[in-house]
């Protein structure tokens, strides 16, 4: 609702609960009229009528509010009205009809999507949002992060067999959106920019379901001379700072419907013991089947992972990796984890590769597995290598799902509910 | 056939010979992994549920479906009569078959008839019904509220919950799809 009251991430009606009885101006649609009576006089456009006979409910994506007004306003027309008030609705007002939609055919009422309740629960699921990203901020800058942007268009958007990249027609030379600001970011640390954030869209083609928007929000952040340990870390902080500035003080998120207690610290489980512990399976005995093991994994694994405590899955095999460096203790698994709350993926981290000399090998390896396959092979981005070659810091980054994050700590069941404007939705 | 891509609920594939129908549909992918579409399907034969999970691309066959309008003639044991009013052709299916359908058969109604490769499998009723009341406790006169609901009882054995105006005698108009009440009807 538009009001001189300051709107943060809580309805106009709880704001005005809060303030002493005073004169306010609030605008909103007219949702329903509740005892409406004969108009006094005739209603323009933009008119101002001074009676106060009627009690219509005001309503906007940021709530609902009852305030008396003219006679009757018409249903769907967006009016202000300013007035008293007196602590559960705006009496003895001014209202003024700003504008009435006038259509050449009747439009059903069960078409006007304001009219339903679910718009107050999108608009509250957007203004918690607002607040999650205001936390977010607040805690990289707390850490000494620096905020930075990146390209979205890039000569490469990386070689991952799996990520599919939309290309730019008709650029030359040939650009794609971004799948990941990973390229980017890792040449600022090379650059000297030592604990870096950002949070971008990033395009991923044919990803759609409720856990995938084919442009969705990641928030990325890397600590030079910093191990996963650290990161994983920063994710249990963030997590619980996010929960408990959100749900009031509590570190128990609705999730998808079995409540997670966000509290660090997180259990670490291996992979190779998570398939053994919920599939039974060795991955080597699986390996190099990799369709094979990504289907144990989605059908047997992730549904039992991160409930009721968040969890982080680590070790990962060597060949899922091909930017992470391998553990020294065991070469052929890598230094990278996820973190996993009521069985959603939540984020991707690595102890980053940082020998110029394997990366070129591994994303030569890269070329040829999606040539292979048929699928597009996209250029080594040398701008990435060279910076490699000029020497990358030890260093490791995360890359965490926002949307997947805002959707677990509200319990919204689907990632599109709390996107403004998702792909698959015509209207608000 | 049909690709994962267009999967969609109400969808009528062949797995080994059966036809299925799918429930529920959904796109799986590890960030940094293959895709796949965990998918819930229903055998349109036996009733029961498979939950499968196919690689993304991955193709299946389309069942071989028909829909025919007959119309119900008579019960004959636990089975059902109808017959196809243009060839006279008769065919029967069991109550099990049926399933919740059964409580929708009146004589004479003209149903459609689903064939898998020619053979009877069930029966889509009309969407609405009109069913008599025979059992339900007496109402309150005036009380046209419907949000307290009490279980009445119809005449083909089919107990729905319905506001508390309604009397034995009254006939009252059913959802087909959720078995639910929808409006008494004027007779």
């Amino acid at each position: 609702m538009l009001s001189d009251q300051r709107l943060d991430a809580v309805d106009i009606k709880t704001v005005l609960q809060r303030t002493p009885p005073a004169y306010v101006r609030v605008s909103g649609r007219v949702a329903s009229v509740q005892n409406p009576k004969e108009p006094r006089r005739s209603v323009d456009s933009g008119g101002s009528i001074g009676s106060s006979d009627s009690v219509v409910i005001l309503r906007d994506l940021t709530g609902e509010l009852p305030a008396q007004c003219l006679a009757a306003p018409p249903l769907g027309s967006w009016v202000i009205v300013e007035g008293q008030w007196n602590g559960a609705e705006v009496t003895q007002g001014r209202c003024m009809v700003q504008s009435v939609p006038r259509l050449p055919f009747p439009a059903a009422e069960s078409d006007w999507r304001w009219l339903h309740d679910e718009v107050s629960r999108r608009g509250r699921y957007l203004m918690q949002r607002a607040q999650v990203m205001k936390t977010v901020r607040a805690f990289f800058d707390r850490h000494s992060f620096i905020e930075v942007e990146t390209p979205l268009l890039v000569p490469s958007p990386g070689l991952d067999v799996h990520l599919s990249a939309f290309e730019v027609e008709d650029a030359s030379p040939s650009r794609f959106l971004i799948t990941s600001p990973e390229y980017q970011m890792k040449r600022l640390v090379g650059g000297g920019l030592p604990r870096i954030y950002q949070t971008c869209k990033c395009f991923r083609q044919e990803e759609l379901g409720p856990l995938h928007e084919p442009e969705f929000s990641m928030l990325e952040w890397y600590r030079a001379l910093a191990t996963s340990g650290d990161l994983m870390r920063d994710t249990e902080e963030l997590v619980t700072e996010v929960a408990r500035a959100i749900l009031g003080g509590t570190t128990q998120i609705p999730a998808l419907g079995r409540p997670v207690d966000v509290k660090p610290p997180w259990a670490r489980i291996r992979v190779d013991d998570a398939f053994r512990r919920y599939a039974g399976v060795e991955v080597d005995d699986i390996l190099p089947d990799e369709e094979h093991f990504f289907r144990v994994l989605v059908e047997k694994v992730q549904p039992q992972l991160g409930s009721p405590k968040p969890v982080f899955l680590t070790h990962w095999p060597a060949s899922m990796a091909s930017l992470a460096r391998l553990e020294s203790e065991d070469p052929s698994r890598a230094d990278r984890f996820e973190a996993y709350i009521d069985g959603v993926e939540l984020c991707n981290g690595f102890g980053e590769l940082v020998d110029p000399i394997e990366q070129r090998q591994r994303l030569e390896a890269d070329q040829a597995r999606r040539a292979s396959l048929g699928l597009p092979v996209y250029p080594i981005d040398e701008r990435f290598m060279s910076a490699l070659q000029e020497g990358l810091p030890p260093c490791s980054g995360n890359a965490l799902g926002l949307d997947r994050l805002v959707m677990l700590t509200l319990g919204a069941p689907r990632v599109q509910d709390v996107i403004a404007i998702p792909t698959d939705r015509a209207v608000l | 056939m049909y690709d994962t891509s267009d999967f969609r609920k109400g969808l009528k594939v062949l797995i080994e010979g059966q036809p299925y129908v799918i429930v529920e549909h959904q796109f799986v992918k590890p960030g940094k992994g293959q895709a796949f579409t965990r998918t819930r399907l229903r055998n349109m034969i036996t009733g029961s549920t498979l939950d499968r999970t196919y690689r993304s691309g991955e193709k299946l066959a389309p069942a071989d479906m028909e829909e025919r309008q007959m119309q119900y003639l008579y019960p004959e044991g636990d089975d059902r009569v109808f017959m196809d009013t243009k060839t006279y052709e008769q065919i029967t299916l069991t109550e099990e078959q049926l399933g919740a359908n059964v409580y929708f058969l009146l004589d004479g109604t003209t149903v459609d008839i689903l064939l898998f490769e020619g053979r009877a499998i069930g029966v889509t009723p009309p969407t609405f019904v009109e069913l008599q009341v025979t059992e339900t406790e007496p109402g309150f006169k005036g009380d046209t509220s419907s949000n307290v609901t009490k279980p009445a009882t119809l005449s083909t054995g089919l107990t729905v919950h319905v506001p508390l105006f309604v009397n034995q005698g009254d006939v009252l108009k059913i959802d087909t799809r959720s078995n639910e009440y929808v409006e008494r009807v004027k007779k």
